[in-house]
């Protein structure tokens, strides 16, 4: 087998080196490496969207991303969402409106709804729906999903309404 | 003193029972700090793959594990010749049958097990996979069960070949399971002889797959010195796998630790006991390390527990005025290669007889034969309880199809045959009793919500204009709660459940329960009904399942059984400490407990409500301060057998619109009323009722397992299986009413399946709806466009 190469990520805001196969995917080294355990594996085909992650500002499926393709990114996961003790808005958003059950999906579905709502701070639920596409949920419904992502972007946009004052 | 408005502002702080409270379970889980089983990391552990057989029968001429031994990172390969002397190369099914743990001599459906590798990574046991050099001599392939009985069909199961007695009495052939009859089948037949109308239709329930989005895994890790067997694994029943593991291993039960962390969904895909499981823990015993096994999503569709694939014909004898006299089922239930239902022990069909519904329907008769085929064995109550929702479709569809012969209105026919509320509790001709229901008043307000009249004027002039709208109407009865132990088993184990609870100094609590949450957020749940009960605030109160050394005996979570029996045995638990709390604080007021009334969480001197403990008093009390003779503590165990199942009920109505060029449906509104007795956290009903809506709809409008000819599955990743998006998946309008059970100590009755088994007939009535002007009576499920839009074609409604 290929030896290892040493890679760097910044992960949450830290910076990270680590020793990755060729083959490695993304999903594997960030929870057998780097203990990251929020983002999922559900279908290892990019279709469940449970391993989605950030990476340099955009939304993937961490199951089908070779880590050494993320040689020198930015990586966001689940566990880099609240800041400072404080749970972001999306995650209150969650929590507020009953958006998870057995709490699977829910972190691909954070990340995305963060990422998401800074593509399209202000979506309607038709576009949210759409937003929210690639990651599957087998509890919810959907329905409370929808409306935590709504909760996330009216408390993001008075957040940003307070800066500007 | 105390007002009602005060003791009302202590009742809201405490967020129990009746209160939509934040689940206490979701922080973990927003922050990506869930414990699943995929998250388990134990030093030196190793992982293990299948080998699996790519043909859906055939003999197995030779295994060569060698050049997979040689491969470097491998520590072993094991197969059935591994696996015999140990006898556990078959274990026992929970449906009195026996599967093979791996393939021994011959395969018997595609993606069998046939070998595990181990190795030192995920990654290189995947590439091991590949080494092992197993030759295949194909065998003739039964695929479809019409012709399992066929004199000439090939015999699945040659270990029990000529065997005429099976796990459920008389086999008729090498391929057939059992027969099960319940009713009266003469008498049925005799009604249907003089019935005025009679109608007759064949259904297919097709083949589907929970498809939770975590996959089944474990953990297993034997340790040698203390001849202990500790297994992490993704199991809705904890307690009874490791029974069988106990029985299995022959290892002490109380050696066998089974550990069920958060688990990813379940909908019954993981109550059975699976071969990944007993081969990591022999590998593990083996090898003396621990080793990982989890199944990926292709492995997870085509070979763990299926639900369904039952081929049924029902049939409805009624007066001309739509009044059902009979009612005659006869199903063929695949069951695949080895039966592995997950039914209790008594029902080898599991509760199909409920498929009399709500209706009073005098006579009855239903018989279901199960056969062997080559395909994947399983057959669990995904979302139901065993088997209840092929008979909610059955009768919710037979009553459209009667309905239609008789050009009586949909929600008309119902009214007309549904039981009263003034029958309950109400003998029904198949074997249940139900407890309470009020079906008539649930349609009425479901039909006033919606105008239902409004609909149906509005589809009559759609209709004039070439346009394709349905309206379809389920009023189903659940059987929820498994069980009385004098019905219902798992392997000789009675189903009650358990809850022990333990009142600490401080005033705060630690419940644990034999049920096991796959996100039903029974930590949450349980908590307000002990809360209740106890007098103190959910919030202090921690729930913990799923560990088999510290949580009571009980038979985990399916069937929607964890309301309506753990959450009795919580409520009762909750009495008990409650009982002692009045004694203490009588001893602490110097009064008689006669003397004594309680209000929310103190107990009073009756006209003297300055006189009070509270609870926080009475629990420190415990500990120093009780009664002469007393024993200190605070604490209660119950194991709670129901003494009968609950009957929760709905009324739902679907509106679709079909694009009658591409086939397309569009669920315009779907109003669900849903009645489960006493509600406890509104939110979390809700949220469930979303949840099972939406499975639902998968199953009615685009799932199935689908086999070719050779056994071949087709489309086991989600490529091709149809999980809804948040695009395609409808918008749910809810709403309740509330008839609680009279004999469940709070009332409660169970939710989480109701409006699985509910809506997927409803889909379908809606579907059908919108052609029965052309004649058409029954279509069968799935409903996707293509499917859909052969029957538009096939009419020649897509002309021009």
């Amino acid at each position: 087998m290929a030896s290892k190469t040493p890679i760097k990520l910044t992960v949450n805001g830290q910076q990270r080196e680590v020793l990755v196969h060729p083959r490695e995917l993304l999903i594997h080294t960030l929870r057998e490496q780097l203990g990251l355990t929020g983002a999922h594996i559900g279908c290892e085909t990019s279709h469940c969207g449970a391993c989605t992650v950030d990476l340099d500002g955009a939304s993937v499926k961490s199951c089908t991303v070779l880590a050494m393709q993320a040689n020198g990114s930015e990586v966001l996961t689940v566990e880099g969402l609240a800041q400072g003790g404080e749970l972001h808005p999306v995650q209150e958003g969650f929590m507020q409106e009953h958006g998870l059950q057995c709490g699977f999906c829910t972190p691909g579905m954070e990340v995305r709804a963060y990422r998401f709502l800074q593509e399209n701070p202000d979506p309607t639920d038709e576009e949210i729906r759409k937003g929210l596409a690639g990651n599957l949920c087998r509890c919810t419904g959907y329905q409370n999903i929808i409306k935590a992502v709504r909760y996330a972007a009216s408390k993001l946009a008075t957040e940003k309404s307070r800066e500007m004052a | 003193m105390t007002t009602v408005t005060e003791s009302q502002v202590r009742a809201d702080e405490q967020q129990n029972r009746g209160c939509s409270r934040k689940r206490k379970e979701d922080p973990r889980f927003i922050q990506g700090k869930g414990n699943y089983v995929d998250d388990i990391k134990l030093p030196g552990m190793l992982h293990g793959d299948f080998v699996r057989s790519p043909f859906a029968h055939a003999r197995i001429k030779s295994i060569n594990k060698e050049p997979a031994l040689n491969h470097p990172g491998v520590h072993a390969v094991l197969t059935a010749e591994d696996l015999k002397p140990l006898n556990l190369h078959w274990m026992p099914t929970l449906a009195g049958d026996m599967q093979a743990v791996l393939a021994d001599e011959k395969v018997a459906f595609q993606n069998q097990e046939v070998a595990m590798v181990i190795a030192d990574d995920r990654y290189i046991a995947a590439d091991a996979t590949e080494l092992v050099e197993v030759e295949y001599e194909e065998l003739p392939v039964l695929v479809d069960p019409h012709h399992a009985m066929d004199d000439d069909a090939p015999v699945i199961r040659e270990d029990i070949a000529g065997k005429k007695e099976g796990g459920h009495g008389l086999r008729l052939h090498d391929n057939h399971i059992f027969t099960w009859e319940v009713g009266d089948k003469d008498a049925t037949d005799r009604v249907f002889d003089e019935a005025e109308v009679t109608v007759k239709q064949d259904l297919l329930y097709p083949r589907v797959h929970p498809c939770p989005l975590e996959t089944c895994g474990c953990v297993a890790s034997f340790d040698s010195i203390n001849g202990e067997l500790t297994v992490h694994l993704t199991s809705q029943a904890p307690h009874v796998v490791r029974t069988v593991f106990s029985q299995l291993s022959g290892i002490a039960e109380s050696k066998v630790h089974i550990n069920s962390p958060d688990i990813g969904g379940g909908f019954g895909n993981k109550v059975g006991v699976y071969p990944g499981y007993v081969v990591a823990s022999v590998a593990s015993i083996v090898l003396g390390r621990p080793v990982k096994w989890v199944e990926d999503r292709i492995e997870n569709l085509s070979t763990t527990a299926f639900a369904r694939d039952y081929h049924m014909t029902g049939e409805l004898a009624a007066d001309s005025q739509g009044r059902i006299k009979a009612l005659r089922a006869n199903v063929l239930a695949d069951h695949g290669a080895f039966d592995s239902c997950a039914d209790p022990r008594k029902w080898p069909a599991g509760f199909f007889n409920i498929c009399t519904g709500s209706y009073d329907i005098p006579t009855a008769y239903a018989r279901v034969d199960g056969v062997y085929t080559n395909k994947a064995p399983g057959g669990v109550a995904y979302r139901c309880s065993f088997r209840v929702t092929e008979a909610s479709y059955l009768i919710e569809r037979m009553i459209d199809v009667l309905a239609q012969k008789l050009d009586i209105d949909k929600a008309e026919i119902r009214r007309r045959n549904f039981i009263q509320p003034e029958q309950f509790p109400y003998s029904t001709p198949l074997g249940w009793e139900y407890d309470s229901g009020s079906y008539p008043a649930a349609l009425e307000r479901v039909l006033e919500a919606v105008d239902y009249e409004g609909l149906r004027k509005e589809q009559a002039e759609k209709r004039a204009r070439g346009k394709l709208m349905g309206i379809g109407i389920s009023t189903f009865t659940e059987v929820v709660g498994a069980g009385p132990s004098k019905n219902c088993d798992i392997l000789g184990v009675g189903m009650f459940d358990s809850c022990e609870v333990r009142v600490h100094p401080t005033g705060s609590a630690i419940a644990r329960f034999g049920t096991k949450s796959q996100g039903q957020g029974h930590e949450t749940t349980y908590a307000q009904i002990l809360g209740t009960e106890i007098g103190i605030s959910s919030e202090n109160i921690q729930v913990e399942e799923g560990d088999t050394d510290t949580a009571p005996y009980g038979l985990g979570t399916y069937g929607s059984r964890s309301t309506p029996v753990g959450g009795a045995a919580a409520a009762r638990a909750g009495q008990k400490v409650h009982a002692k709390a009045k004694r203490i604080a009588a001893h602490l007021l110097e009064v008689s407990e006669d003397d004594l009334e309680w209000d929310v969480d103190r107990f009073q001197v009756k006209g003297v409500p300055d006189q009070a403990k509270t609870m926080t008093e009475v629990a420190w009390a415990a500990y120093n301060d009780v009664p002469e003779g007393m024993e200190h503590g605070l604490e209660a165990v119950e194991y709670y057998d129901p003494p009968n199942l609950t009957f929760p009920f709905g009324a739902y109505v679907c509106v679709v619109d079909i694009d009658r060029h591409t086939g397309e449906s569009h669920i315009r509104r779907f109003y669900a009323l849903d009645d489960c007795g006493t509600r406890i956290n509104p939110m979390i009903i809700e949220g469930q009722i979303h949840g099972g809506l939406t499975e639902g709809f998968a199953v009615a409008m685009g799932q199935q397992l689908a086999f070719d000819e050779a056994g071949n599955i087709l489309g086991a990743s989600l490529m091709d299986y149809f999980v809804p998006t948040a695009v395609e998946t409808p918008q749910w309008e809810l709403d309740y009413t509330e008839t609680p059970s009279p004999h469940h100590p709070i009332g409660a009755k169970g939710v989480a399946e109701s409006p699985h088994v509910g809506s997927i007939p409803c889909f379908s009535n809606a579907v059908v709806d919108a052609f029965a002007h052309q004649g058409i009576s029954h279509m069968n499920m799935p409903h996707d466009a293509y499917r859909v839009w052969r029957t538009i074609h096939e009419l020649g409604l897509d002309a021009d």
